[in-house]
């Protein structure tokens, strides 16, 4: 069958660019026709497993043992096509951003910058993909050796400490997910992603279901940026704000809870992590990540650290939401990977527009900036209310739908939580665009709209968010196809 | 015909060779070091056929002379003995082809005792290998490591001394194991290793078989650098030429680590050796000490030679420790990570040599990002290596840690499993360390732009090796999977 | 009790002469002397092995041969120990030869042989 090589072809498309883009190092228009051209066919490759996903179905690919019984294989079920979608729609968007970016700001090293990016998408599809946790490891300490180059981008004093933040937060992760693995194959012989999980049947004893749940959480709640683990993310800032926005806002965190709905959902299972009782650590790390990661953003005054720890609150909304055990909660989580995606990047597209043109970082500077860059800042607002959860933008639907699990799941405090996160959302995103419209700004003459190639994305991922949040099911039927996630594993 | 004598061919390419470079080399001295590769070449493809045969035929037992055991000597080829002898011959043939500018500038016109030496050294190594009788064991060791003592000495100014300290150390171990081996002679009257396996598990608690037993792990654990029995070894690999510890450091412990599964696992059986005190356990605990130990005194280095001696330390930890598991997994974790080691750590090794013979030096602390740009090839086959010391995939060394993590599982070993976790995570201090220095400006001291150096890379006798090693690693961990299947077929229990 | 010494004067001796050497390599500062106290560790190890090459009674003789006529076989002591042992008498003196090389070459770089000053000078 010819679609069964799509999975990996849709990995190696970018892999495959990063010699081309290697070698036109000295013809920058060249490389970045590289980039483009592998985002556009990974988008489309993706494109073409999406209406058998949707459908429910799934496209399995083995490759070579990897260690005997644990093959390297490929699985793009409907959950793992979802997320290569968002990832890869959205990474050719970063593309044409990253161009006016890097170019606008005279970054150096631009070659290993798109080189960089491109392993990174290729390590991003590979986890969306993986059948196995063995691959997952794979893909995942991929990942986390790819964005390295990206995080130190700047190679100044703080970027290095971030970076090394960053890969002692992620190494660790990567043991503890190597270890925990180990043990569900150890006690179920088993490391193959299952809708319904591994340990059905089995009845394990309290303490061992327990130690491995937490040795998975400490690996994936890292990525996911759960506190008190999510240290890495703010640190990570450091880097280029394009390397922010996907990676850390699209690419390496939602890979983060990615993993939490796999380890939920496909290797414990939900009955069974109800029946232990484990979700419930889950509903109280996350509601706490959530409240604590919106009263620190209030405390931050530069735009990116805030746009982080609001990214630290959001993804916990996820996790919150798979944490209910409910297919409702369940189908908000996975909305709102996408709804999140769409809006924290719009937002930090908008702070990297702001520093490259007006090279202003800090949130008390950003007075009256909306009369020189005035879609930038529509585009902001646009993302702001969205998060916040004012329809009708999608963020406004993946909330609606995670409260709903809430309620389906007899539950009322995720609710509150919710809610009072929305009115704290709000309470960090208004005043600056409050400053922006309503305040006077100082020395902004002569400067006008940032570089169309980082406005024209921006504006379109701002108008992806409101489309979305009216019609759902637009061009790739995301609504029905987080419907029918939810549902499978239940 | 080549099959059934092929143990001895082994060993006879050495002994052969080892005659060949005196002779050719008084004549020309330029010729030691290609007589010498083309000798390891021949022994690494004698190894490779040989496997091979096994895989298909299984284990060739060779009688020397004619005569059977247990009155005569014989080499026995079986899986465990075939694969340590492919992995050294096939290491040493490539550290030998990178060897020849090393050698013309630490060791110039030295270069006749030299191969000669190596080539001894790697009889020594084979036949301990392939013998299956203890005392002729013992000779092996001793060929080996008299000339691994004087191969060491060539060097920096302190190397003589390092290699004396490591001279009374080694033989004192080799003569502990030699008391050993007469111990056991005179309960069981042989020293064949298959006939004595048949009679230990009669002796279950005779005191004699207990101390003989704890002999010859002290003696061997001496070479194999087993905590605490590890002392020599930081100084000996520093100071010594960089081709000498290149082809000492991957081989060497390896070699011993095998004569420590063949008397644990065949000779004496799991449960012989737990019989009168947890043996397994202690060699088990002191590996997780030494694994530890090697890592925290690396991080401590500022010199690339010591550490990456102290890593050795290390990893031979892992290796003894998945001995001591004593079950399937552990096993092929083990040897896995034999394979693994000797590639990366004499890839790392050779690197180093590489710099030296650039730079000078091997001190970390004058790294500079100018050498990403001088020497490209020589950083990425690095960072390669260094990488899958961490143990990331797809790179061989994250499957070695796999199966190890997977026996200490099995066993319940908790303790274990804590350390080889901490233990990866210190690896990675240390390597991207080195990896920031040279591929990052530093920001702090502000030095002169990378792009001013221009490409200096090191010639092609030195690239090649390291780069086949690099891109073996990535072999070796897609392939693992057929290699491990087979590491689990030659577990003897 | 007294068997316990006795009986078995020829391990005892072994472990004497095997503790006078490593006291040898263990504390004495010159490092010729440590070589002595190798070659003492060596010689006890040797000891051993002839000591237990005596036996009492009948014993495996390990060619029984028309040709090679041996009879009393009681009377023979174990030959292979004592084959052995040259063997391992060959290794002691090249371990000394190189020992003794390594010393010339020590010396001639630190003008000492002495293990308290060598590691002064090199650190």
């Amino acid at each position: 069958m010819t679609l069964t090589y799509i999975p990996l072809l849709a990995i190696l498309v970018s892999l495959a660019a990063v010699i081309p883009i290697m070698l036109s190092s000295k013809k920058p228009n060249l490389r970045e026709f590289w980039t483009i051209l592998a985002g556009v066919i990974k988008f489309g490759l993706v494109l073409t497993l999406l209406p058998g996903a949707i459908e429910g179905r799934s496209v399995e690919l083995h490759l070579m043992d990897l260690a005997p019984g644990i093959p390297l294989a490929l699985n793009a079920d409907p959950l793992g096509v979802f997320f290569a979608l968002i990832a890869s729609g959205l990474w050719i968007f970063t593309s044409f951003y990253s161009i006016g970016y890097v170019r606008g700001a005279g970054e150096h090293k631009q070659t290993r910058y798109f080189a960089s990016f491109a392993i990174c998408l290729s390590a991003t599809i590979g986890i969306a993909f993986s059948a196995n946790l063995v691959t997952f490891i794979l893909f995942y300490e991929m990942l986390t050796i790819a964005t390295y180059p990206l995080v130190i981008h700047n190679e100044k004093k703080e970027a290095i400490h971030a970076g090394r933040k960053y890969l002692a937060f992620t190494l660790t992760a990567g043991l503890l997910l190597v270890a925990a693995s180990a043990l569900v194959y150890h006690y179920t012989g088993s490391v193959e992603f299952t809708p319904g999980g591994l340990f059905q049947g089995l009845e394990l004893p309290h303490t061992s279901m327990l130690v491995i749940f937490i040795l998975f959480l400490g690996a994936v709640g890292v990525k996911a940026g759960i506190m008190p683990i999510h240290g890495w993310l703010p640190a990570a800032m450091a880097a280029p704000t394009p390397v922010s926005a996907l990676l850390h806002a699209v690419a390496v965190v939602k890979s983060g809870v990615f993993a939490v709905i796999r380890v939920v959902g496909y290797v414990f299972g939900t009955d069974v992590l109800g029946a232990y009782g484990l979700n419930d650590i889950l509903i109280v790390l996350a509601g706490s990540t959530i409240i604590l990661a919106s009263l620190i953003a209030f405390a931050q005054d530069n735009l990116k650290r805030r746009l982080a720890y609001s990214t630290v609150g959001h993804l916990s909304y996820i996790v919150l939401g798979v944490a209910l055990l409910t297919p409702l909660g369940m189908q908000g989580g996975i909305m709102h990977i996408a709804a999140h995606a769409t809006m924290k990047i719009t937002l930090f597209f908008c702070a990297g527009a702001i520093y490259v043109n007006l090279h202003r970082t800090e949130i008390s500077n950003l007075n009256g900036i909306a009369k020189v860059m005035p879609w930038t800042m529509a585009a902001f607002t646009v993302g702001s209310l969205g998060l916040a959860g004012v329809p009708p933008i999608n963020g406004f639907f993946s909330k609606w739908y995670l409260a709903l699990g809430s309620l389906e799941g007899d539950m009322l405090i995720p609710m509150f939580i919710l809610i009072i996160s929305g009115l704290m959302n709000a309470g960090y995103f208004f005043p600056i665009i409050h400053r922006a419209y309503f305040k006077k700004g100082e020395g902004l003459e002569g400067y006008g709209e940032a570089s169309p190639l980082m406005v024209v994305p921006l504006v379109l991922t701002a108008i992806l968010s409101i489309l979305f949040g009216i019609f759902p099911n637009l061009f790739f039927g995301l609504f029905d196809l987080a419907n029918s996630i939810a549902i499978s594993l239940f | 015909m080549i099959e059934s004598h092929l143990p001895a061919y082994i060993a006879l390419t050495f002994v052969l060779f080892s005659l060949l470079i005196p002779a050719f080399g008084i004549w020309r001295n330029e010729l030691s070091q290609p007589i010498a590769v083309l000798g390891s070449g021949i022994a690494a493809a004698l190894s490779l056929y040989g496997f091979i045969d096994y895989l298909n035929d299984g284990a060739i037992r060779y009688y020397f002379g004619g005569w059977e055991p247990p009155v005569g000597i014989e080499f026995v080829y079986d899986g465990l003995s075939g694969f340590f002898v492919l992995v050294i011959n096939v290491v040493a043939f490539f550290v030998l082809i990178h060897s020849y500018h090393i050698g013309n500038r630490e060791f110039p016109g030295k270069e006749m005792p030299y191969y000669t030496l190596a080539m001894l050294m790697m009889l020594g190594f084979n036949g301990m290998i392939l013998t299956g009788d203890l005392f002729n064991l013992y000779v092996f060791l001793e060929i080996s490591s008299l000339s691994g003592y004087a191969l060491l000495s060539i060097g920096n100014k302190p190397a003589p001394y390092a290699a004396f300290r490591y001279l009374i150390i080694g033989t004192l171990g080799g003569t502990l194991y030699l008391l050993g081996v007469g111990f056991l002679y005179t309960v069981t009257g042989t020293l064949n290793i298959i006939d004595m396996s048949a009679m230990l598990p009669q002796l279950f608690d005779n005191h004699a078989v207990f101390v003989a037993l704890i002999l010859m792990i002290v003696g061997i654990g001496v070479k194999a650098a087993l905590f605490p029995l590890h002392g020599w070894l930081p100084d000996a690999y520093t100071y010594a030429s960089s081709s000498s510890t290149a082809l000492i450091a991957p081989i060497g412990t390896k070699v011993a680590a095998y004569i420590l599964f063949r008397i644990v696992l065949w000779l004496f059986g799991i449960e012989l050796t737990d019989a009168i005190a947890p043996l397994l356990t202690i060699i088990g605990v002191l590996a997780a000490i030494g694994i530890l130990y090697g890592s925290i005194m690396a991080i401590a280095q500022s010199e690339l030679k010591r550490m990456l001696a102290y890593s050795s330390i290390s990893q031979i930890g892992y290796i003894i420790m998945g001995l001591s598991l004593a079950n399937p997994w552990g096993f092929a974790g083990a040897l896995l990570h034999v394979l693994n080691h000797a590639v990366m750590k004499a890839c790392l090794f050779m690197v180093s040599g590489q710099l030296r013979l650039k730079e000078g030096h091997s001190d970390i602390s004058r790294f500079d990002d100018s050498y990403r740009k001088k020497y490209p090839w020589t950083m990425a086959a690095f960072t390669i290596s260094a990488i899958s010391m961490v143990g990331l995939p797809p790179l061989a060394g994250f499957f070695s840690k796999w199966y190890l993590v997977l026996g200490t599982i099995d066993n319940s070993n908790w303790l274990f499993l804590a350390v080889i976790l901490i233990s990866s995570l210190l690896n990675a201090v240390y390597f991207f360390r080195i990896i920031e220095k040279v591929y990052m400006k530093n920001p702090v001291s502000g030095q002169k732009e990378a792009s001013d150096a221009t490409r200096d890379e090191a010639p092609w006798s030195m690239i090649i090796p390291t780069s086949v090693f690099a891109i073996g690693l990535i072999v070796i961990g897609f392939a693992n999977a057929i290699i491990v299947t087979i590491l689990l077929g030659i577990y003897p229990l | 009790m007294v068997d316990f010494f006795v009986g078995h004067y020829a391990y005892w001796f072994t472990i004497i002469l095997l503790c006078i050497g490593l006291y040898g390599i263990l504390f004495k500062k010159n490092l010729v002397k440590k070589t002595i106290g190798l070659a003492i560790v060596q010689a006890s190890v040797v000891l051993f092995f002839v000591s237990i090459a005596s036996k009492t009674g009948d014993a495996t003789v390990t060619v029984r041969d028309a040709n090679l006529p041996v009879d009393q076989v009681a009377n023979y002591l174990n030959p292979l120990p004592h084959t052995l042992m040259l063997t391992a008498i060959v290794v002691g003196v090249a371990t000394l030869g190189v020992a003794f090389t390594l010393l010339i070459a020590i010396y001639n770089r630190y003008d000492t042989l002495d293990e308290k000053e060598l590691i002064d000078k090199i650190q």
